[in-house]
């Protein structure tokens, strides 16, 4: 059984192992597939049309299948791998070990945004950004630039003891722990992260940086610990919502899942603590 | 440096915003939906009705085109049929290229380039972009 770990925790070879085993997806082509997918689904999803990755229930669910794909690809290399989680609460500094050399690389240069040093830097010829919305191509960060501070383990508090999963008009409107956790209402907490990150995790191309994965089993995981303080919370709706997934809908792209398939991380995975 | 210069940027806006006294309704959705204090940029009329070219429902806001920070960069309501794609019947470009930008239920808006933050209007997208772009181009996306 795959045990996802706290970042902070993981041994050099966890590290090195988790590394090496992205280089190859990147290498093979297959890691910029998923980019592809994600910024596809970032374009089309709207608060008065069709939405299912962002800004709608589904959001948590789809990306819970969305990392489940991305770990088992990652497995499919090295079966020792699983996803790491970054509890952006704690490790909250750009000093923090998650950004340096041995695992994703710290900040960008001033001049250009350019991550300069770890394997995921464009001058050690492993990490070419394909999938973009502009000419460069290289890793870019701006770590605490955009927006100062991540959010604190307070601001989780209070979204987590939000009962009540989504609500109404099930977008980025809604209030609810979903549209919380999201960021798009309230104190922001996802939305926060992706902009503090800066770069292309701040685009719709985000997954382009490792950290991607990171931030969103950290996300995935907050919906797990939702779920633990709130037993009788369901995910809603429940069933016949125009343009959104219900309960029992199939989501795209893989049209055989659905969010009620996804509510239970232990038939995939567990975590290092609860 | 991206930070000074998002800073300094912004500032501008702020400055226009306050001196214009349009902090009403577009400054307070922004102020809720973005995360770093981002302050629209003038609303120039944003509000204003583009009669017989809005395809979405709302009022789309008003078209602009302009240099900022060497950039041109232009908007304006999109007329149905060639782009499918622009969520709130608006297109905007930079140099020329388009910019993906999107409309929340709140009125605010977002691009591609910074799909994760709000802005007030098109307008401040598109400036937000050129920022964060320094200089680089758009590229269509497959």
């Amino acid at each position: 059984m795959t045990v996802r770990k706290n970042q902070a925790t993981l041994t050099a070879d966890e590290k090195r192992r988790f590394v090496n085993a992205i280089l190859t997806l990147k290498r093979n082509g297959t890691y910029d597939t998923f980019v592809t997918t994600h910024n596809a689904f970032i374009m089309s999803d709207t608060d008065d049309s069709d939405r299912v990755g962002h800004r709608s229930p589904s959001f948590l669910p789809w990306h819970r299948r969305f990392l489940l794909e991305f770990e088992q690809a990652l497995q499919a290399v090295d079966s020792t791998v699983a996803l790491p989680y970054w509890d952006w609460t704690a490790d909250r500094t750009t000093a923090s070990s998650l950004w340096a050399a041995d695992f994703l690389g710290g900040t960008g240069r001033s001049r250009d945004g350019q991550v300069m040093d770890g394997p995921f830097a464009s001058s050690g010829g492993k990490w070419t950004v394909n999938v973009r919305v502009d000419g460069r191509n290289y890793l870019r960060r701006a770590l605490g630039a955009g927006v100062p501070q991540l959010p604190t383990k307070a601001e989780v508090d209070s979204v987590l003891a939000m009962a009540t999963y989504d609500m109404a008009p099930w977008n980025s409107a809604s209030d609810g722990f979903r549209n919380h956790l999201e960021g798009w209402r309230g104190v922001n907490l996802h939305n926060r992260v992706h902009v503090w990150v800066g770069g292309q995790m701040a685009t719709g191309v985000s997954p382009n940086d490792p950290v991607f994965w990171l931030h969103h089993a950290f996300i995935d995981r907050l919906w797990a610990q939702w779920q633990e303080r709130h037993p009788a919370s369901p995910y809603l709706p429940a069933a016949g919502t125009a343009n959104v997934v219900d309960l029992r809908d199939t989501m795209r792209p893989w049209n055989n899942v659905t969010p009620a398939d996804m509510l239970d991380h232990k038939k995939f995975y567990t975590f290092d603590a609860a | 440096m991206s930070r000074l210069t998002r800073r300094s940027a912004l500032g501008l806006t702020a400055s226009a915003v306050a001196g214009l006294g349009l902090a009403g309704t577009a400054y307070a959705a922004t102020a809720s939906g973005s995360t770093n204090g981002v302050v629209p940029a003038a609303a120039d009329g944003g509000t204003g009705r583009m009669d017989g070219m809005d395809h979405t429902g709302h009022d789309a806001p008003a078209p602009f085109d302009e240099v900022y920070q060497g950039r041109r960069i232009q908007g304006a309501p999109a007329h149905g049929g060639a782009h499918g794609g622009h969520h709130g019947g608006y297109g905007v470009r930079i140099d020329g290229k388009e910019l993906h930008v999107m409309r929340n239920a709140d009125g605010t808006w977002i691009s591609v380039v910074n799909h994760y933050e709000t802005f007030a209007n098109p307008r401040a997208v598109a400036r937000a972009a050129v920022v964060e772009l320094q200089g680089a181009t758009l590229v269509p996306l497959a």
